[in-house]
């Protein structure tokens, strides 16, 4: 079995059925499910995602970038104030920048007065956090590969039967 | 009306029958209901950059008659695109370039073949060889490639359709509607029996690049072929542009001289904004011709399998996006399969008759589908064996 070969799969659908992945790659749907459950196990896949426009819903929802930048501590570099930061339940994700500041924070919250909350309450009291700089996002294009209220294109306009 | 058009129009339109695909579609079109496997184009759009070059070239007013032969710079980069993907070397003179592949090989065939020539079409193919040889009073000579030659031909058939009259014969590999290709070792079969005559081969390539485990070779890259050998290439299937119309043809260039005699009086120039859309396809766009080549690998792979084990004996194809089931276990032949099949179950493939009397016993299923549509169609087609079972 090509675990590669099932992961970009995965990738591209993570939806797939197990019977619809076993008939593509030829093998059989134990082998898939056991490569799949292989692949969970060893965190190669991390989570199943669902991209959502919740603009589109009448939801409350803000989505903020903070720019942190952060002092490394000795020994541990960047891992244990890293640490700190990703175990709020607030932060979507964080990455270690180049750049102006060192950390970028995303953050998936209801309102602004949230992200403000979250931001001078428990990010910037952080030790080793010099400064933040918050951004909010005004209005999503793409998401994860997927564009969003853009110009649909048209579906399939092919003729029905063509040389 | 007093115009009697069935006096006036000419023998040869008179003579021209109508395609099996047209009557196909006619059926289907009624059928508003019915899910296709029918396609001869594929279902992902033109890459953006492609589109962005085009939208681009309109911007800034490109939107004049290009040269006959094509813009210079599109030539240039079919003639690095060919010896980059298949060691061929072409200058920008032995290069034209045509409203789609179809305009290159109607002005082959046209450009090479006088009345009583013969052009040996191994059968099944595309449904364009025919037509134009007969209307140009050339006289088509077919060839059946059989399934347990994996729907190759073979140099031994082609061997004995030769005559002192032959003109051209017609390479279509990758295949429409097989799937079938031809490998190093056929080409050099097959260039062994040609060499030496005054053969001229039209290779047509325009699947060159959907080619599954394997890297497709032209005939024109063997010893002593280039010369005798006129290569017919297209942006339709490999970069998803068959609404542009836009291919080329790259030969010996008395034949492209001649070929550019035709296509002056009758087209003057291919589409300009397409001319520049190609270039950006040809130059930047090879990851976006693998990820759709990965895909159609894993959806032949799909359909291969699923069709086996319905029952229908299905030859795994290396090219093009079409496989070629075997339909004769269900007791009935192309036409009457594909028929009862659109009226009972709503899914419409192409009878292989279409494509040839060799296409008997078959019929065509391209898979230019997402992995839903065709799993809801096979469905659909395992449902019909099973009620058609022991008929």
């Amino acid at each position: 079995m090509d675990a590669m070969k099932l992961l970009t799969l995965l990738a591209d659908d993570p939806r797939a059925s197990v019977t619809d992945l076993a008939d593509i790659l030829g093998e059989s749907e134990e082998e898939v499910e056991k490569a799949k459950n292989d692949l969970e196990k060893n965190k190669i896949i991390c989570g199943y995602h669902t991209v959502i426009n919740w603009d589109k819903t009448n939801v409350e929802h803000v989505d903020a970038y903070i720019g942190v930048a952060a002092k490394p501590e000795r020994g541990t570099g960047y891992d244990k104030i890293a640490e700190r930061i990703a175990r709020f339940p607030e932060v979507a994700s964080l990455y270690l920048m180049s750049g102006t500041s060192e950390f970028l924070v995303s953050l998936n919250a209801r309102t602004m007065r949230e992200v403000a909350d979250f931001v001078g309450a428990k990010l910037a009291p952080i030790e080793g956090v010099a400064s933040t700089v918050t951004m909010f996002v005004l209005k999503k294009y793409k998401v994860n590969g997927v564009t969003m209220d853009l110009k649909e294109e048209i579906a399939d306009d092919r003729m029905i039967i063509s040389a | 009306m007093t115009m009697n058009y069935e006096k006036l129009l000419s023998e040869s339109a008179r003579r021209m029958r109508p395609s099996g695909i047209r009557k196909f579609f006619d059926l289907a079109a009624e059928m508003p209901e019915c899910i296709s496997l029918g396609v001869g184009e594929p279902d992902f759009q033109t890459p953006w950059d492609i589109r962005d070059a085009a939208i681009h070239s309109l911007e800034i007013g490109r939107t004049k008659y290009t040269a006959n032969s094509g813009l210079r710079e599109l030539r240039e980069a079919i003639s690095e695109y060919m010896h980059r993907k298949y060691h061929l070397s072409y200058e920008a003179g032995d290069i034209v370039v045509t409203v789609g592949g179809s305009e290159a090989i109607d002005l082959a065939i046209r450009a090479l073949v006088a009345p009583g020539d013969e052009v040996i079409i191994p059968e099944p193919c595309y449904v364009s060889y025919e037509p134009i040889t007969t209307l140009t009073h050339g006289v088509p000579v077919h060839v059946a490639c059989l399934e347990e030659n994996d729907f190759r031909i073979t140099a031994e058939q082609i061997k004995a359709a030769i005559t002192p009259r032959t003109k051209i014969l017609v390479l279509g590999f990758p295949n429409n509607p097989t799937g079938a290709v031809l490998r190093h070792e056929d080409l050099e079969a097959i260039a062994e029996v040609i060499r030496g005559t005054d053969i001229t081969i039209l290779s047509d390539e325009i699947y060159a690049e959907l080619a599954y485990g394997y890297r497709h070779e032209s005939i024109a890259g063997i010893e002593g072929m280039k010369e005798r050998t006129v290569v017919v290439g297209g942006f339709s299937k490999s970069f998803s542009m068959t609404g542009w119309r836009l291919g080329y043809a790259c030969g010996p260039q008395p034949l492209i001289a001649a070929m550019l005699k035709i296509h002056q009086s009758c087209i003057m120039a291919a589409p300009t904004t397409s001319q520049y859309a190609a270039i950006t396809a040809l130059r930047d766009c090879d990851d976006d011709v693998e990820e759709m080549r990965r895909q159609y690998d894993l959806r032949r792979q799909y359909c291969v399998r699923k069709l086996n084990e319905m029952g229908l004996k299905t030859f795994e194809p290396r090219g093009a996006f079409y496989v070629f089931p075997n339909i004769t276990s269900s007791g009935m032949n192309s036409e009457e399969f594909c028929q009862k099949l659109l009226q009972e179950k709503h899914v419409a493939i192409v009878p292989g008759t279409a494509f040839g009397d060799a296409g008997e016993g078959f019929a065509r299923i391209s898979y230019a589908y997402s992995i839903d549509h065709l799993r809801e169609a096979f469905r659909r087609i395992a449902e019909f064996l099973e009620e058609h079972k022991g008929e």
